[in-house]
């Protein structure tokens, strides 16, 4: 059976439909994101799993993965960095384009997990922004499959004009990214 | 080899243990490495280490040699003061020793004199502390959600979230 997305809130009648331009964007930007791997350990291979046929993330309209950063919407971060990969995670990340979202998958990612040590960096928030967390250590599939229709959500209600705001500019401010 | 070997055992694993002095080291190694005899061609691997407690001879290296003709292995220490942390290269001896003596550097901070690259190797380049030294706190000064109790440190070192 075709998975189709839900409709907007919207006006219709007798074979017209009247929406907002900024939610038919957002519907459609929610069901196509191409998600960039980051996978370091663990999480990466539950990640796998998450890709595999019995959960399917294409699904979600996830089929092509992205390896290249200039082309994915979604930077998933799954596993534990380095300090020294911390740099190379923010250049990837610089290298994406608007919009553009982030996703800590698991407890290293998020928190650093148990490599409460001089050498992991302790989160992955410490040099670039995060839109959601997954916590798990490491995480289901079904976990990071509820984190993923979590980014939908921002994704389908975000405000188009978002990455222009103050707020978004001073974020990337904070993380010294221009 | 009067006066250069200081101390010798067998240690529990069965290998052979040698203590002499960073002055004789390169000696030693090139010895055991050239003679007719010794045959210890291969450098496994060396390793600083940090005894806090030994005064004036807290950092050491440790040099693992093995015969791969007879199938015999030695294990080369020496032991220096903290505050002079100097020692000959052994890339003169064994090109291999390049990256592990990076690596000693890195964690110890030994300089390795004649080293030709002695940079750091595993951690990030703006590191200014030697994290394998005892007086350096293992965890990391940004955390903000660790809870000691859960890292088996119960207030010891660090912080608790009460």
């Amino acid at each position: 059976m075709a998975n189709i997305a839900e409709m907007p809130e919207g006006y219709g009648g007798e074979g017209f439909f009247a929406t907002s331009l900024a939610k038919a964007v957002g519907i459609a930007r929610a069901n196509s994101i191409w998600p960039l791997p980051f996978a370091t350990s663990c999480c990466g291979i539950e990640f796998m799993a998450t890709m595999g046929a019995n959960y399917d993330l294409s699904r979600f309209g996830m089929e092509r993965l992205s390896f290249s950063p200039r082309q994915a919407d979604l930077l998933m971060v799954m596993g534990t960095i380095a300090k020294k990969m911390a740099p190379i995670l923010k250049q990837v990340y610089t290298q994406m384009a608007e919009p553009k979202w982030v996703i800590a998958v698991g407890a290293c990612a998020s928190s650093g997990g148990i490599f409460d040590t001089y050498s992991v960096l302790q989160g992955i928030d410490k040099v670039i922004p995060v839109d959601v967390y997954v916590p798990g250590c490491p995480p289901r599939p079904e976990q990071i499959i509820d984190g993923v229709m979590k980014i939908q959500e921002l994704v389908k209600n975000e405000p188009l004009r978002r990455r222009y705001s103050p707020e978004y500019q001073h974020l990337l401010e904070k993380y010294q990214i221009a | 080899m009067p006066g250069v070997i200081r101390a010798s055992n067998i240690a529990l694993d069965g290998m052979l243990n040698l203590q002499t002095s960073r002055e004789a080291i390169i000696g030693v190694l090139q010895l055991l490495r050239d003679d007719e005899m010794m045959r210890f061609n291969f450098l496994t691997t060396l390793c600083g280490i940090h005894h806090p407690d030994l005064g004036g001879q807290e950092l050491g290296v440790v040099y693992h040699l093995h015969n791969w003709l007879d199938n015999v292995r030695i294990r080369v220490k020496i032991s220096f003061p903290k505050d002079d942390p100097h020692v000959p290269t052994a890339t003169v001896l064994w090109p291999a020793a390049n990256w592990m003596e990076r690596q000693e550097y890195d964690f110890y901070g030994i300089v390795f004199t004649g080293h030709p690259d002695l940079r750091r190797i595993l951690n990030v380049d703006d590191l200014d502390v030697f994290p394998m030294r005892k007086e350096y706190r293992l965890e990391d000064g940004t955390r903000t959600d660790k809870d000691d109790r859960f890292f088996g440190r119960d207030g010891h070192v660090g912080q608790s979230f009460d």
